[in-house]
């Protein structure tokens, strides 16, 4: 007994103070929202939009444009750029109410906020948002990392959010994966279980836009082919920042 | 003499190097070599109007593979699972594949349940009743459908159906490499990526010649290693968490993220994407970076041994792990048990020490086992086993060899097998591939280690009351999308 309080004494506080406080560091090879000063590219040339292993680059009136959604933030793109001017920034602020929003250009640079959820969802849920997360396919990474958020580092149980294990106490599908047909009733059942209100947050770009197995035929390709989703949130998986944000951000719940 | 074809472990071999025998042949050695190996791949590919079957069988006390083909135009083989328990879920997988068919052999992943019990073994009486549970579950993990036969609390046998994650990876393989096959690797189990991608890249380096640089291996053994120490961490607090014991399950949860913090800090995500590439590895550890890694390794040594501790001081947390399913030497031989679950069951069996690649080859790390079998004995080698890595993690990076981080891949021989194998943190992972004449991957095999073990879980809960299994499934912790692919 006495042990245990001195282990917990050594261990100490480490709930970190965002969004209050700035958020931990990244690494400094984190890869976040990408960008090229696309002024430099040479003409012609389509070297990362053919490097792209999920076709998320392309040209759109002579611009370049990202789609965040199917992006894997995997580098490939920044390897095969013969100028050296695609980077990925340290922003891991990236989210959005509907699907076009994380189609952007690759010359902006900053945080993608999703608009706020409605004031009738904030009033009943803003202080307690029961999550019932839903794996369906995937690798498990974005698991993994909707997990640490209820772990001491992160502790979303401080904004009222919490993972429950029953759809009937659930306010909110927080599916990951890209929706295999093995799991497609699964995922129907559950949202059917749950009670109004209640919505559908999409994690990973499994989820949003089928991830690397994005036109397989045994999988749906993202949780809108079955479901409505009202929020999405990007990356391979994300960082755990990024999904705190976006949901604090949908729950107005970061001023700034 | 045995006329299969013996090689190591990231080798490739030419077609005509791997023997075609008779299906009788072929079949009588495979019963044959069972007794003293164990089946590392055993999977099909369609060549002409007939099958062909390739077996790759591990004997590790000779540092060696054996392979053998054989060519099957009927629709049936014999079954050898009934001799050789370990083969139960490749013939499984065959008769998916229809190529194996009989009756008794339900498919490996099956479609999604609709409450049918039928597809299951009741165990009749009367006061037998039966439990479902998922493929949705409580927690936020990966889905499968777990049944359990039960009389008042006991459970007489557990099935358990997954496919639910399928996303037809094996498939996707074919025709490649390309754009796609490396994130492939890297996503077929999110936890688990540096092993697959290495042996992914294994895969490619031997169908290419490639030699990878030494200053690469050792980066690949970091990464490796730092996989290892966040999952077996993690999996440390979730065993505490299901003991009921709090304090070491929320330390524990903390210090996993600060593990994958540091495969961030050489590669940008915490579960290593983007570390290794066919070839070598992409991100290069400066001076710099080596020194904040030892420095926050120090710190998390500490901090892990602090949390670790606590559970083996515990009286409650022991009582709760100690002979709760239990699975003897002789069932981890029979199931080809591999990782951490088999060398609680005393088996010396670690790719590192029995079939070594890369780095493992010139800094040895000792095989970490305990001999009950139950729930503590799959804890505690989690726990020895972090030790070791935290020693080679330190030794290696404070030694790396200098040299270049990768070399080009040139183009994969025609005709060709390779197999690679890694010890990842639940086990071997296996890849093997077989080139067409055009120098594309014809046939991409993956073998999870969860893959052999998935039928460990069934046989460790039987006897033991319902409420043990969250217990006993986390001190598995299998991986379902490794398993589904």
């Amino acid at each position: 007994m006495l042990r245990s309080l001195l282990t917990r004494l050594t261990q100490g506080h480490r709930t970190i103070g965002y969004p209050r406080q700035a958020p931990p560091a990244l690494s400094d090879r984190y890869q976040g929202r990408p960008y090229a000063d696309t002024s430099r590219c040479p003409n012609g040339c389509q070297a990362c939009v053919q490097a792209c292993p999920v076709n998320a680059l392309h040209t759109n009136n002579g611009q370049l444009e990202v789609d965040l959604g199917a992006c894997l933030f995997c580098t490939d793109c920044q390897t095969a750029c013969p100028e050296k001017i695609l980077e990925f920034t340290p922003e891991f602020r990236m989210a959005s109410r509907d699907r076009k929003g994380l189609v952007v250009p690759l010359a902006e640079k900053g945080a993608i906020t999703p608009e706020a959820f409605s004031r009738e969802i904030r009033r009943l849920l803003g202080r307690s948002l029961k999550i019932r997360v839903v794996s369906a396919g995937g690798c498990g990474a974005c698991e993994a990392d909707v997990n640490v958020l209820s772990t001491i580092g992160w502790d979303w149980g401080r904004f009222g959010i919490q993972v429950v294990a029953s759809p009937r106490h659930a306010d909110v599908l927080l599916l990951t994966g890209p929706v295999t047909n093995n799991m497609e009733l699964a995922v129907q059942k559950t949202y059917a279980a749950m009670a109004e209100p209640k919505l559908v947050v999409a994690v990973g770009s499994c989820a949003i836009a089928g991830g690397p197995f994005a036109g397989h035929q045994s999988v749906r390709g993202g949780a809108e082919q079955v479901l409505k989703v009202d929020l999405y949130i990007p990356g391979c998986p994300p960082h755990p920042l990024s999904i705190l944000e976006g949901l604090l951000q949908s729950l107005n719940k970061i001023k700034h | 003499m045995n006329p299969w074809q013996d090689f190591t472990n990231a080798e490739s071999l030419s077609q005509e190097h791997v023997p075609l025998l008779r299906p009788d042949d072929f079949f009588a050695s495979v019963d044959k070599l069972l007794t003293s190996t164990r089946a590392v791949a055993y999977f099909a590919r369609p060549l002409g109007d007939s099958q062909e079957l390739t077996a790759v069988f591990a004997d590790d006390a000779a540092n060696r593979l054996l392979t053998a083909r054989t060519l099957v135009t009927e629709t049936q083989i014999p079954q050898l699972s009934d001799r050789h328990p370990q083969l139960h879920r490749y013939e499984r997988e065959l008769a998916e594949y229809g190529l194996l068919s009989a009756p008794n052999l339900p498919r490996l992943r099956r479609p999604p349940l609709v409450g049918d019990s039928e597809e299951f073994h009741p165990v009749p009486g009367e006061d037998v009743h039966e439990v479902a549970v998922g493929p949705v579950h409580a927690g936020v993990i990966e889905p499968g459908h777990f049944r359990f036969q039960c009389r008042g609390e006991t459970v007489y046998r557990l099935e358990i159906a997954l496919g639910y994650q399928h996303r037809g990876l094996e498939a996707a393989w074919e025709g490649g490499p390309n754009a796609r096959t490396r994130h492939y690797a890297e996503t077929l189990a999110g936890d688990t990526t540096i092993a697959h991608t290495s042996a992914y890249a294994r895969v490619l380096e031997a169908l290419s010649g490639t030699r990878v640089p030494l200053r690469a291996e050792a980066l690949r053994a970091l990464g490796l290693e730092l996989e290892r120490l966040a999952n077996h961490v993690g999996d440390l607090g979730a065993l505490a968490s299901d003991t009921g014991y709090l304090p070491t399950a929320s330390f524990c949860g903390r210090i996993r993220g600060d593990f994958l913090n540091l495969t961030a800090l050489v590669c940008g995500n915490r579960f290593g994407r983007g570390w290794v590439i066919p070839g070598g590895v992409a991100f290069d550890l400066d001076k710099p970076r080596a020194a904040e890694l030892l420095k926050r390794l120090d710190v998390l040594t500490k901090e892990t041994t602090d949390a670790v501790n606590l559970l083996w001081s515990t009286s409650s947390v022991l009582a709760r792990m100690e002979h709760i399913g239990t699975l003897t030497r002789e069932q981890a031989l029979t199931l080809g048990l591999v990782g951490p679950a088999a060398r609680a069951c005393g088996l010396v069996r670690d790719v590192r020490f029995d079939q070594p690649v890369g780095m493992y080859r010139f800094q040895q790390i000792p095989v970490s086992t305990y001999d009950t079998g139950d729930v503590f004995s799959r804890t505690y080698v989690r726990w020895l086993e972090i030790q070791k890595s935290l020693t080679f993690v330190h030794d290696l990076v404070k030694n790396l060899p200098s040299g270049a981080l990768s070399a080009p891949v040139g183009a994969l021989k025609p005709n060709h097998l390779a197999v690679a194998l890694e010890e990842a943190w639940r086990g071997e992972a296996a890849h093997a591939a077989w080139t067409s004449s055009d120098g594309k991957l014809a046939r991409y095999k993956v073998i999870d280690p969860s893959f052999h073990n998935w039928t460990a879980l069934e046989w460790a809960l039987k006897g033991q009351e319902i409420s043990d299994f969250p217990l006993c499934n986390k001190s598995f912790n299998l991986s379902y999308c490794g398993h589904d692919l």
